[in-house]
Parts: structure tokens; C-alpha cells; sequence
């Protein structure tokens, strides 16, 4: 249940502004990828392309290739429902559905793919994700409790058992502790540990040593200056990115020169 | 610890001018609601009062003012609620339509257009309802007798068209731009994170309606219904027009019954005496309904409220 991901010179558009430029990137299967830059370099762009979420925005689009285990998922025949339910995301903020109970949120992408599933297969599934995500025994008592009376960091997690609920071949998440304190963001950050064991895993994080802590390899995302379209500028093993990066620009950003 | 008193000094913060007027005037206002709303309940129970003495034999019907009033309610409920089935699906279909499905200068000018229609006046709606629409709803009467003459709502049927369900249809457009506007504010601020949310776990456009912006926006729709519930149990003008009414019958779609506010408004001006005290009491049980009607609404808006997505 993991997959490889491969971007072949991808360009990214709202309307007439060009968002990214030419991007090229290999994405490991099970391991985690991190994606690190300054704000509006374009990393949280790049990350909604791969499971064609940037489509939200009214006129936005790409040219270039996304192959997820050689399938492009820009081809015309591709819907983005289908890519969405491989690839799950899981965001900035937690965002469980607020009229649904724990139990339901974690069955909510479930309940989209397949409608019928017998009482004891869901409670199983539930009990499994939950699990998965290091929540089981803190809400095991609750499931019927509103999903949005969680802490913070439990809501993120409750976020994470509902996106590994569907069983996707990749995991997104856009800067998932930026919201969080810090005992929250350690418990996800041991549970992205753990995710890597089955799924891809790609972050974009703000933090560098969040990056250093949690990924195997890492993306150096930049832009030359406001108004111009961001890049990736190198990527590579994480240890080598930040011990010693093959870019001046990537050198001054993780020692703090910039950014 | 030096200054001990200070707990005291600080206890006391400056009273300032504007403050206090602002204070009392937002004070004062709040209080003449409830006054305004006690001055129109004691004037119902005072001048209804005579009704609930008098002798059965004298109240119009000759069987007390119970049965004289009942039909009256009967008729007001059934055109409210088939106003309320008929245009709440369409609001809701509307609002989701101006909200999520169109390009926003196509969902903008479509609002536009509901909004003016919620500035034709009853009266308009009434005219138009018997010119026009009653003689063009005749042909589905009698379909409906042919088809489904065995229900006894479906009995005989009209052939001027003025009938209780050709009010109820009227009713139902005058609701529909107040439930479509209440609906389409609350489906335009179902937070984009929850969209996405739905969006990103492969949901269709209809799906992630489904899971993220119906429920979120339900506690609203429930209050606009209510609304246009409210406008249509009160509502006298077009009913006045549109309706020939008669006495109580099960069929919906002949002449016969009649509604709270067109009883009052046809009789009010001739009635005198008991008679008039009989429309005012017939007054007072149509403000009882419509208040029971909004608190049942903010029951159902309050039974979930852990839910609502308000925390």
C-alpha cells in the first residue's frame, strides 16, 4: 500500500500567474519526504498537486506529468475522486466534521467508496484506524462524542485515522503541527514514524528541525523574489541537506541566513 | 502589599457618557420587545375573554367557539405545511445552486432575482394567483380526481381553480425567497477547511455537499423554514383573494375551507360585538400556533447544538 511517486517537469498555474516552475522529483515509497522554503515558495502547492486538491481554486492549473507508480494523474482519463482516494491528505489545521461523531469521521471516507459495510467490519475498521493513528485508547470510551470536542492534537489525529481509514497509497500533510503545542506535534511526529512503514508519506513543514527529525529525504522549495514563480531548488537525503547542501541558497536557509 | 485598598479603587471602573447611553438605550430597546409582544397578548386574551363565557348557541355555527374555530386552524396548518414541503426542497436546491454549483456572476444575479422576489407585495401575489395561476392549475385538478380521486383530498375537483392547495402553491413561492436567502447565507459560510476535507478523501461535488456543507448548514435551513412557516401561517392577502372558501372539507382541491387570517380579514370590517370578539379570539389561537411553531424550531436547532460545528 505504498506507492512511488514521479514528477516530471511540472508547472503550476492560477489563471495567469505562474505559481511553480518546472518541478522534477522523485518520491520514495515508504519513507517520508519533506518539503521545506520560505512562505509562498510554492511547497504547499506542489504537495495539493500531487493528489489534485489545487484543482479547488477556480482556474487553476498544471502542465507536466505526476506518475504515481508510472500513472499519470494529469492524464484526460483521469478523475480526481479516484486520485483523492488514493492519496489522502490530512491539513494545516484539523478539520474533523463537526456534526459527526469520532466514530463517524473516521468512517466518513469509508462510507463514500463503499456505502454498505456491516456493523462489525466498521467497529472493526474504526478500532484499526484509530489505532493506526495513536488515538484508539484516549477516545475508545467516546466514539460517539462529538469529533470536534478533541484537543487540538487529537483532533489531528483523529484527522490522520480518517485519511489511513480509506487505505490510500499516499499520505499528504500540509504543515500538520503548525496548529498544535509541542507534546501534540511530538505524538505526530511519532506517528509520521510509524505511518512510513506502509504508506508514502509526504509533509511540508515549516519547521527545519521538524524536517530533520521526521523525514528521510527533504525538498529545499524557493522563489528569486516576490511575484516570481517558486522552484525546487535541490533535493536529496535529508542528513546530506542539512549537513551539507549541494545549493549556497539551501546553506543560507538552514542556517538561518534567510527565511 | 502597600496599598491594600487598591482592590476596592479598581472595583469601580469609569463610568463613561457614552457608555451609559448606549447601555441604556440597547437596554431600553430589548425591553420594548417584550412589552410591545405583552401589550398584544393582553389585548387578544382581554377582548377574546366574552367568547369563552358565551352561550355555544350564539357563537357562529351554534356549536361553541371549539368548533367554530377548528376548521379555521385546519385550514391555515394544511396550506402552511404543503407550502413548507413544496418550497423548502426548491429553496434548499436554489441556495445550493447560488452557493456551490454556479459561477459566481451567474449565482449573484440569481440571488438578485429571489431577493426581488421577496418585494412583491401579498397583495400582488394574490391577484396574480387568482388571474393567472388558478385558472392554469384547473387541468391538474383534474387529472388528479381522474388519478387519484380515491384519496379523499383528491375528491372533485374545481373549475375555477381557487382552492386551498392553489393557495398553498401561492404561499409556497411568496416563502421560498426568505428560506432561500436564510439557506444560501449559511451554505456560503460552511468553512472552506471542511469542504476540503471531504474533498481530499475522494468525495464527488455532490458527496462533499453531503458530508460537509448540508449538515453544517441544517441548524439554518431549519430557521428559514421556520421563517417562511411563520410568513405563511399569517399570511391574509393572497389567501383572501385566492381562496373561495366554505366549510371544512378534507378535499384540497375544490372551494371549501378557509385560514385564520382570511376569516379575520373578510369578516373583521361588518363584525361587532361577539362576532368580533370571536375573530379576535380566533386571533389569539393563530399567535399561539405561530409561537409554538418557533419554539419547536429552536428545539430542533438546539437539540444537536454539540454538533453544530458553532465550537
Amino acid at each position: 500500500m505504498s506507492k512511488r511517486i514521479d514528477v516530471k517537469n511540472l508547472d503550476i498555474f492560477y489563471g495567469a500567474f505562474h505559481a511553480v516552475k518546472s518541478v522534477s522529483m522523485t518520491i520514495e515509497p515508504r519513507s517520508v519526504t519533506a518539503f521545506i522554503g520560505p512562505s509562498g515558495c510554492g511547497k504547499s502547492t506542489v504537495l495539493r498537486t500531487l493528489n489534485r486538491m489545487h484543482e479547488v481554486i477556480p482556474g487553476a492549473y498544471v502542465t507536466g506529468e505526476v506518475l504515481m507508480d508510472e500513472k499519470n494523474l494529469y492524464a484526460k482519463d483521469t478523475d480526481p475522486v479516484d486520485v483523492r482516494r488514493q492519496v489522502g491528505m490530512v491539513f494545516q489545521r484539523p478539520n474533523p466534521f463537526p456534526t459527526m461523531s469520532i466514530r463517524e469521521n473516521v468512517l466518513a471516507g469509508v462510507r463514500l467508496n463503499s456505502s454498505k459495510l456491516s456493523k462489525s467490519a466498521s467497529d472493526e475498521l474504526v478500532e484499526q484506524s484509530l489505532q493506526g493513528a495513536n488515538l484508539w485508547s484516549e477516545v475508545k470510551d467516546r466514539l460517539d462524542r462529538p469529533g470536534s470536542g478533541l484537543s487540538g492534537g487529537q483532533q489531528q489525529r483523529l484527522c490522520i485515522a480518517r485519511a489511513i481509514a480509506v487505505q490510500p497509497e499516499v499520505i499528504l500533510m500540509d504543515e500538520p503541527c503548525s496548529a498544535l503545542d509541542p507534546i501534540s506535534t511530538l505524538a505526530i511526529e511519532d506517528l509520521i514514524n510509524e505511518l512510513k512503514s506502509e504508506y508514502t508519506v509526504v509533509i511540508v513543514t515549516h519547521n527545519m528541525q521538524q524536517a530533520a527529525r521526521v523525514s528521510d529525504r527533504t525538498g529545499f522549495f524557493n522563489l528569486e523574489a516576490t511575484g516570481m514563480p517558486g522552484e525546487l531548488v535541490e533535493m536529496d537525503e535529508t542528513a546530506k541537506i542539512f549537513s551539507n547542501p549541494s545549493k549556497p541558497a539551501t546553506e543560507d536557509y538552514i542556517s538561518g541566513r534567510f527565511g | 502589599m502597600t496599598a491594600t485598598s487598591a482592590p476596592e479603587a479598581q472595583a469601580r471602573p469609569k463610568r463613561r457618557p457614552g457608555d451609559i447611553v448606549f447601555g441604556g438605550l440597547s437596554t431600553a430597546s430589548a425591553f420594548s420587545i417584550l412589552l410591545i409582544l405583552a401589550g398584544v397578548a393582553i389585548f387578544l386574551i382581554s377582548e377574546a375573554v366574552p367568547v369563552f363565557g358565551a352561550d355555544p348557541a350564539e357563537i357562529t355555527g351554534g356549536e361553541g367557539f371549539l368548533s367554530y374555530v377548528w376548521p379555521l386552524v385546519f385550514g391555515t396548518l394544511v396550506a402552511s405545511l404543503v407550502a413548507m414541503a413544496v418550497a423548502t426542497p426548491v429553496a434548499v436546491g436554489i441556495a445550493l445552486f447560488v452557493s456551490h454549483y454556479a459561477p459566481t456572476r451567474v449565482g449573484t444575479a440569481v440571488g438578485f432575482v429571489i431577493d426581488l422576489l421577496a418585494a412583491v407585495p401579498s397583495v400582488v401575489f394574490g391577484m396574480w394567483g387568482f388571474q393567472v395561476f388558478a385558472p392554469k392549475l384547473v387541468p391538474l385538478f383534474i387529472w388528479l380526481q381522474e388519478h387519484l380521486g380515491f384519496l379523499p383530498f383528491f375528491e372533485s375537483a374545481s373549475r375555477t381553480g381557487r382552492t386551498l392547495f392553489t393557495a398553498s402553491l401561492v404561499l409556497a413561492v411568496m416563502i421560498l425567497p426568505i428560506i432561500t436567502a436564510v439557506s444560501r447565507e449559511v451554505f456560503l459560510q460552511t468553512p472552506t477547511l471542511h469542504e476540503e476535507a471531504a474533498l481530499a478523501l475522494g468525495a464527488t461535488k455532490w458527496e462533499m455537499i453531503r458530508t460537509a456543507v448540508l449538515p453544517f448548514g441544517k441548524p439554518g435551513v431549519i430557521g428559514g423554514t421556520m421563517l417562511g412557516l411563520g410568513r405563511a401561517l399569517g399570511e391574509t392577502m393572497a389567501v383572501a383573494i385566492i381562496l373561495s372558501p366554505g366549510v371544512f372539507t378534507w378535499n384540497l382541491i375544490d372551494s371549501g375551507n378557509t385560514t385564520v387570517p382570511a376569516e379575520i380579514a373578510l369578516n373583521f370590517p361588518e363584525a361587532a360585538g361577539l362576532r368580533l370578539s370571536e375573530l379576535i379570539a380566533a386571533g389569539l389561537v393563530l399567535f399561539g400556533i405561530t409561537l409554538a411553531v418557533n419554539l419547536g424550531a429552536r428545539a430542533i436547532v438546539n437539540r444537536r447544538a454539540e454538533f453544530s460545528g458553532a465550537n
